[in-house]
C-alpha cells in the first residue's frame, strides 16, 4: 500500500492490504496533512534568535533546521504542520505568528 | 471417512462442556478470559484442561472482557488459534473491540452464552446481548442443542481461518437452556477432527520480519475502503460457511445449513426462530399438524451473513410469516430479526404478511402453548389477510 498525497488518485478497496494494515512502515512521511490546518505558523527570520524552543516543543517534528550559508535557519515543514500554534506560544521573542490559511 | 479404528464417544455433557471439548479438540493456542459473572463454566473447563496438561495453550487471565477480546485479537494476529467466551454484560463491554476484530480480519472464535442485558440485572437467557452486536461485522451462528454447540465451534475455526474469510465467528448458545443443561453429545474421533480442523497455517502479521502496522488510522480518505473490505468478506463468507457445513456432514454425519426447515412445503403460515427454542416451536408445529393445520418452522443457524437467498426461496409464496424475537428494538416496529425479515421483501409487490412475536425476555419461559398462540395468530393472518397487531409481546403480564 502506498499512502499517497491527496493530489494523486487513491487506491480502491481491492488494492489495499486487508485488515486495517499499513505494510509500508514509515510511510506517514508521504502523508500530506496540509489540509488539516486553519492557521499556519510563519517565522520572522529577522527576529529569530535560534533558541530552538519551537523545534523542541513541536509535537509533530514539523520544525526543521536547515543549513544555509553562514549557519542554520529554523523552518516549518508545511506538509506535516497541523497548525496547533504551540510554536507561537513558546517563542520567547514572538518571532512566530499564526496566519490564517486562505483557500 | 469412518474407518475401523475410529473412536466416537457419546457423553452426557452440558452445553458449556461441549463448547470446551470442541475448543480443546480444535487445539487452540491462546485463550483469554475474565472469570467473574456473567462468565460461564466454558472458560473454567478450559482452565482445568490447560492446568491438567490436556490442552497445550496459553491461558491469559485478564482484568475485564474488554481485555479478553483485545488479548485474543493480538494473539490471533500473530497466527495463533484463539478462543474466548462471554455473556451479556461481558459481551457489551467488548463492544468497541468487536468492530476492530472484524476489520482487523482476526479469525477469533468466541462462544457467547446468550443472556439478557441489564437492567434490571438478570442472568437468564434471551438474545439481547448478541443482537446488540449484530452490526459489528462478525459471523453469527446460533446453536439448537449441545451437539450443535460442539459442531458449530469446530466449523467456526474452519470458517474463520479460511483465507477468503478471515473474520471472527460468534457461536451463540442459549444461556442455561443450552449452556447448563446436560444432553447426550457425540464427541467424534480425534483424528477426524484433526483432519477437519488442521493447525492454523502461521500467518504472523506482527513479526519483526514483516513490520506491519495493524490498526492504522483511517482518515476520511481511507476509512471507507478499509471498512468495505470487511463488509465484502462477510457477504462472501456465506459460500464458505455452506461448504464447511456440507463437508462437516460428510465427515461426521451431521449436515449444517444456513436454515433448518420443518414442514415448510405446503405451509400457509411459517414461524421463524433462532436458538434452542426452535425445539419447543417444533413441538407446537407437530401438535398443530396433527390437527391438520398447515404450519411450519424455519430455524436460522447462520444469522450473519443473513441468508437472504435461502430465506426468500422458502418464504416466497407463503401467506403469513411470524418471527420470534428474543430481543427488542425499542421505538422501532418490531424486534431485530423481524426487521431483517421485513427487509427481504421490501421491493416485492407480492409478499407474505408479517407478524413479530417478542418472547422469552430475561429468561421468561416460552411454552409450547405460547408457540401455538404465535402459530395460530400467524395462521389467522394467512386466512383472513389481516394482521391485527404487528408486534406482539407474548407472555407479558397486563
Amino acid at each position: 500500500m502506498r499512502l499517497l498525497s491527496s493530489s494523486k488518485k487513491l487506491p480502491g478497496w481491492r488494492e489495499l492490504p486487508i485488515g486495517i494494515m499499513n505494510v509500508n512502515p514509515g510511510s506517514s512521511v508521504n502523508y500530506d496533512v496540509a489540509s488539516w490546518r486553519t492557521f499556519r505558523p510563519v517565522i520572522d527570520q529577522s527576529k529569530c534568535t535560534k533558541c530552538s524552543l519551537c523545534w523542541v516543543y513541536c509535537p509533530d517534528a514539523a520544525v526543521e533546521i536547515k543549513k544555509v550559508d553562514g549557519g542554520e535557519v529554523f523552518e516549518i515543514n508545511y506538509k506535516f504542520c497541523k497548525g496547533c500554534g504551540i510554536c507561537e506560544s513558546v517563542c520567547p521573542i514572538k518571532a512566530i505568528k499564526m496566519v490564517e490559511e486562505v483557500a | 471417512m469412518a474407518q475401523a479404528q475410529v473412536q466416537v464417544k457419546r457423553l452426557p455433557l452440558a452445553g458449556y462442556e461441549a463448547a470446551a471439548h470442541a475448543v480443546k479438540m480444535a487445539d487452540v493456542d491462546v485463550i483469554a478470559a475474565y472469570p467473574i459473572t456473567p462468565q460461564t463454566n466454558i472458560v473454567e473447563e478450559l482452565a482445568t484442561m490447560v492446568a491438567n496438561g490436556e490442552l497445550d495453550a496459553e491461558y491469559v487471565h485478564v482484568e475485564s472482557e474488554h481485555s479478553a477480546i483485545s488479548a485474543v485479537v493480538g494473539a490471533s494476529l500473530t497466527g495463533a488459534r484463539v478462543f474466548t467466551a462471554t455473556s451479556s454484560q461481558g459481551l457489551a463491554l467488548m463492544h468497541e473491540i468487536l468492530f476492530i476484530t472484524a476489520t482487523a480480519r482476526a479469525p477469533v472464535v468466541m462462544a457467547v452464552v446468550n443472556r439478557a442485558l441489564s437492567g434490571p440485572i438478570n442472568i437468564w437467557n434471551d438474545h439481547s446481548d448478541a443482537m446488540a452486536e449484530r452490526d459489528t461485522g462478525w459471523i453469527q451462528l446460533w446453536a439448537l442443542n449441545a451437539q450443535e454447540v460442539f459442531d458449530t465451534i469446530l466449523q467456526a475455526y474452519r470458517i474463520a481461518e479460511d483465507n477468503s474469510v478471515l473474520l471472527p465467528v460468534m457461536v451463540n448458545l442459549d444461556g442455561y437452556i443450552l449452556g447448563h443443561t446436560v444432553e447426550a453429545v457425540e464427541l467424534p474421533d480425534e483424528k477426524l477432527v484433526k483432519d477437519f480442523v488442521p493447525s492454523r497455517p502461521l500467518q504472523n502479521r506482527l513479526s519483526l520480519k514483516t513490520c506491519y502496522t495493524v490498526g492504522v488510522m483511517g482518515n476520511p480518505d481511507y476509512y471507507y475502503e478499509m471498512k468495505y473490505q470487511a463488509i465484502d468478506a462477510l457477504e462472501r463468507s456465506a459460500d464458505v460457511i455452506k461448504k464447511v457445513g456440507e463437508e462437516f456432514g460428510e465427515v461426521f454425519g451431521r449436515r449444517y445449513k444456513p436454515l433448518d426447515l420443518y414442514y415448510v412445503e405446503d405451509a400457509e403460515a411459517l414461524l421463524i426462530s433462532m436458538g434452542s427454542t426452535a425445539g419447543t416451536a417444533l413441538a407446537a408445529v407437530k401438535r398443530m399438524r396433527k390437527r391438520g393445520e398447515k404450519v411450519g418452522l424455519v430455524r436460522i443457524w447462520m444469522y450473519r451473513p443473513f441468508p437472504v437467498k435461502e430465506l426468500r426461496d422458502v418464504l416466497k409464496g407463503v401467506k403469513a410469516v411470524g418471527v420470534v424475537d428474543r430481543a427488542t428494538c425499542p421505538g422501532a416496529i418490531g424486534g431485530p430479526v423481524f426487521a431483517d425479515i421485513a427487509t427481504l421483501f421490501s421491493n416485492d409487490r407480492e409478499k407474505p404478511l408479517l407478524r413479530d412475536f417478542i418472547a422469552g425476555l430475561g429468561g421468561r419461559d416460552i411454552r409450547i402453548e405460547d408457540f401455538e398462540y404465535m402459530l395460530n395468530k400467524t395462521l389467522e393472518a394467512a386466512k383472513t389477510g389481516i394482521v391485527d397487531k404487528i408486534c406482539d409481546y407474548v407472555g407479558l403480564r397486563w
